[in-house]
């Protein structure tokens, strides 16, 4: 690879301000027209433990924090002991010498110890340490100061100018330190170009609702879906959204239905502790054919599990999501911008088909900060409702809710209109919305009934992008996976390439319903085929199986709750091609 | 929306779901129907402006027997439906019908806290402190010393007292009826529909089939109706005092009444203007999405 591609890392302590360091890091790289992606490695604490951000940013489109560090910025003694014994020759660390011992480094580690004390002067802010070491990178990357002056202004503003001046002065005195002391790093950064947009994934799917029309959002804080509830309620009243948090998700999913059915679009967030219960509103919502739409931010399980860790692992819970047998829609975007881009066309398919969408996101997607074209962001898009009556016509006095038609879509009535009054149930019921058991428990009419809305599904299956294989034809190995992966499986093939090795890509988007014949067809096609998944038991692929009866030749897995790195893929895939293995578990020695 | 009914005058006749109740003879809750029935009537509301919601259980039937919008979701689940549904579209008159059980026990969490919202919604609560649909077993406002098929050596907990349970909650109408005095029952209906604000109406509603305690037998000689009473029912003290009061006497009637709290609805500047939120366009404007992006950069 050539070019410009660089990676910060900042370690501390949970409340000694890494998000500060990390959104001027964000700004200034996005500003200046260089790509950026960070990836945060936390733990579930308000105060202490062990925090670290990567911030890679380059002058190509990233979607993977990568695989080296080239600069550390440790804020405490215990990033510096975990770290320094890896970094290589090349790299700086940059720490606060009144209060940092740097302990031993390999030769060719610069240690740029800064005097923080020094510099920012008696009776400075503790914080100061991260203004100081944000300077010192800038520095040594070829930043120019006015730039990161800029970038300060913006972050304290809102706090007064007092603050921005006093960072400035001691960011000057640190830039200055830093020119004078230290030796720049090999990789410069590059000139400024049009400027990127900085979002993070939970709010990509904030705005794509947004962007869809949806009137209605309700949720019960839960990591690391929270991202979605906050942005909602920060643009709530400008954008004539209702949001409400309530006091469970049960709470949240019989709201989003009973709001849905009364015309919103609407729409709720959680992760996967909280989606169980909210598993029998989604029934409720196949049930009286009621358009929603659910997100899933999935974390490492089972039960609380790692709350700030990334898995695959709640596959087998959407899919199984309620009792009974009832036609939804389940899909795994695989980046912010896939979730961005697509959860449009998800609302007009729920609208479309009157059913629960379900969006597994995870971690991974949901809480990355990364650069964004502002380009692409298109707020407007496409609004479909499909066979919706939102006024009296012919049918007035005749209206049934759940008539029979060719494609088991009944219109659907608003409530509000004179002459459409019905009543929607959880309970089976005939067309006029009447509850069988009412008259009798008729087999006949239960049947009907059942195929009507699973019909459903065969027009959904219709109106889907089938699956499609990225990358050379010819391939030795293509690699197949679902959701969040997709960036760092694009990277490994890069890196597989450089190396010889030609990989090719299948990647899975639509899960619920599933297109068996074509996924049947391109696995076929494949010279080998290895499945790549964050969890332990190869939930995607046990599905895959169930549904096309084909049985991949490898797998690699990582359950350990840190995502992908491309250079994890690479071994594995080489490590199976060279040899007889067909399960890899990559194992980071680096304990973030 | 045209409104094609405005001018006639409905009657309670007019307000019959497409079947007939299924309940069992003699049940209490056949009092309750046509109660709201003539209640709705009398306030000259429209079929198709009125939401009924319920649960799960005897009395969550209600919306297939009332002849208006009708939503009969989960067990325990009508509140937050029919909160939804309320935000949804403010301009239906939104009335949730359901049991102790559905209400009090698996809803209980929904209870407390559709009280304290202070949405605009009458609850109409069939209390027959039993659980009928599943063949009696004791229900949350069962009394201590019950004998059902699950507690054939008679109930220790104590009963839910949701009367009291509500105004502490934070419901700003909070009354009794019983189905037995139905001429209470329909002013009382009619005074919590046109509340503006959370209003409970919790119902004696005996089964008869299940509960051999709390019959007719056993309400007619205990109620004492508290229109009867020098009640201030402005004074939440008061109300929770005579909320607590079971034995040879036991009160109907409102207990605590308030117009002192803003609804819900009211306190959301997102429904401020532009009618219902279901009926509004959907989409952002050209000045939105700049805007939203221009804070991201």
């Amino acid at each position: 690879m050539s070019g410009f591609d660089y990676v910060i890392s900042i370690g501390g302590a949970a409340g000694q301000g890494i998000a500060t360091p990390g959104n001027i890091l964000a700004r200034l790289f996005a500003r200046r027209g260089v790509h950026m992606y960070a990836y945060n490695a936390y733990q579930s604490i308000i105060r202490g433990g062990h925090s670290f951000l990567t911030v890679r940013c380059s002058d190509r489109e990233i979607r993977t924090h990568g695989d080296v560090i080239d600069l550390i910025i440790c804020l405490n003694q215990d990033t510096m002991n975990r770290h320094l014994e890896h970094l290589g020759p090349g790299t700086s660390v940059i720490y606060n010498s009144d209060t940092i011992e740097p302990g031993e480094a390999t030769e060719g580690v610069q240690r740029c110890a800064m005097p923080v004390g020094e510099l920012a002067g008696k009776g400075a802010n503790k914080l100061m340490q991260n203004t100081v070491a944000i300077s010192v990178a800038c520095q040594l990357i070829g930043i120019e100061f006015s730039a990161l002056e800029d970038v300060l202004d913006f972050q304290f503003s809102s706090k007064g100018e007092e603050l921005v001046a006093e960072n400035v002065r001691v960011a000057k005195a640190a830039y200055e330190h830093s020119a004078a002391n230290f030796t720049p790093a090999e990789q410069q950064a590059p000139q400024p170009s049009e400027p990127l947009a900085v979002w993070a994934g939970n709010q990509a799917f904030a705005m794509a609702a947004a962007g869809a029309g949806v009137k209605f959002y309700c949720a019960y804080p839960m990591s690391p879906s929270t991202g979605i509830l906050h942005w909602m309620a920060a643009n709530a009243r400008e954008l004539g959204i209702m949001v409400r948090q309530v006091e469970d998700e049960i709470s949240v999913i019989c709201m989003t239905v009973g709001a849905a059915h009364a015309g919103c679009r609407s729409m709720c967030a959680t992760s996967g502790g909280g989606f169980a219960l909210m598993t029998e509103g989604v029934g409720a919502a196949g049930m009286m054919e009621v358009p929603i739409v659910v997100v899933n931010v999935q974390r490492a399980g089972p039960s609380t599990g790692v709350p700030t860790k990334t898995e695959q692992g709640d596959l087998w819970q959407v899919l199984g999501a309620s009792q009974g047998d009832f036609p939804k829609l389940i899909l795994a975007p695989s980046s912010p911008l896939d979730a961005f881009q697509t959860i449009p066309e998800v609302f007009n398919l729920a609208d479309k088909y009157q059913l629960p969408a379900i969006i597994l996101s995870d971690l991974l997607i949901s809480d990355e900060t990364s650069t964004i074209d502002p380009k692409v962001l298109d707020m407007q898009p496409i609004i479909d409702r499909g066979e919706l009556i939102t006024e009296a016509g012919d049918e007035a006095g005749n209206y049934e809710r759940y008539k029979f038609t060719e494609s088991g879509i009944s219109p659907r009535a608003l409530p509000g209109i004179p002459g459409y009054e019905h009543v929607v149930s959880t309970d089976e019921h005939m067309p006029d919305g009447v509850l069988i058991s009412d008259e009798f428990t008729h087999p006949h009419k239960r049947r009907a009934m059942l195929e009507k809305r699973q019909s459903k599904m065969d027009g959904l299956l219709a109106d889907l992008a089938p699956p499609t294989i990225v990358g050379a034809a010819d391939a030795e190995v293509t690699l197949v996976a679902w959701g969040s992966t997709a960036g760092v499986i694009q990277e490994a093939i890069e890196q597989l390439a450089a190396v010889g090795v030609v990989a090719n890509h299948l990647h899975f988007k639509w899960l619920v319903p599933f297109h068996v014949d074509e996924a049947t067809e391109l696995l076929s096609s494949c010279k080998r085929t290895i499945l790549i998944e964050n969890n332990y038991s190869g939930l995607f692929h046990r599905y895959l199986r169930g549904e096309t009866g084909f049985t991949v030749d490898g797998h690699i897995r990582k359950y350990d709750g840190e995502p992908f790195k491309p250079h994890h893929i690479v071994a594995a895939v080489k490590e199976q091609l060279e040899g007889s293995e067909t399960l890899s578990v990559p194992y980071e020695k680096i304990i973030v | 929306m045209s409104d094609t009914n405005a001018t006639l005058t409905l009657k309670p006749k007019d307000f019959k779901g497409k079947v007939d109740p299924d309940w069992c003879p003699g049940c209490g809750d056949f009092g309750v129907l046509s109660g709201l029935q003539r209640a709705v009537a009398e306030l000259g509301l429209k079929p198709h402006k009125i939401l009924t919601v319920s649960g799960i259980g005897c009395s969550s039937n209600f919306p297939g027997f009332f002849n208006s919008y009708g939503m009969h979701t989960l067990h325990g689940r009508s509140l937050p439906h029919a909160s939804g549904a309320k935000l949804s579209n403010h301009e239906m008159t939104v009335i949730v019908t359901g049991g102790d059980g559905d209400g009090y026990g698996i809803g209980g969490n929904h209870f407390t806290h559709t009280a304290r919202r202070n949405l605009d919604i009458l609850y109409l609560v069939m209390d027959n402190q039993i659980y009928g649909l599943t063949t009696g077993q004791i229900s949350p406002t069962s009394e201590v010393g019950m004998k059902t098929k699950s507690t054939p050596h008679g109930s220790v907990e104590l009963p839910i007292n949701p009367i009291a349970s509500a105004i502490t909650n934070g419901a700003t109408w909070v009354a009794r009826g019983y189905t037995g005095n139905i001429k209470q029952l329909v002013s009382l209906i009619k005074a919590g529909i046109e509340h503006k604000g959370f209003a409970l109406l919790d119902v004696f509603s005996p089964c008869v089939t299940f509960n051999k305690v709390n019959t007719y037998q056993f309400f007619r000689p205990r109620v004492q109706p508290l229109e009867d009473l020098d009640h201030d029912a402005s004074d939440w003290k008061a109300g929770i005092e005579k909320a607590m009061v079971w034995g040879d006497e036991i009160h109907t009637g409102v207990f605590f009444e308030t117009n002192s709290r803003l609804t819900l609805e009211e306190q959301e500047p997102v429904l401020d203007e532009g009618g219902p939120l279901a009926y509004r366009e959907l989409g952002l404007s050209s000045e939105e999405t700049e805007r939203i992006v221009s804070r991201m950069m």
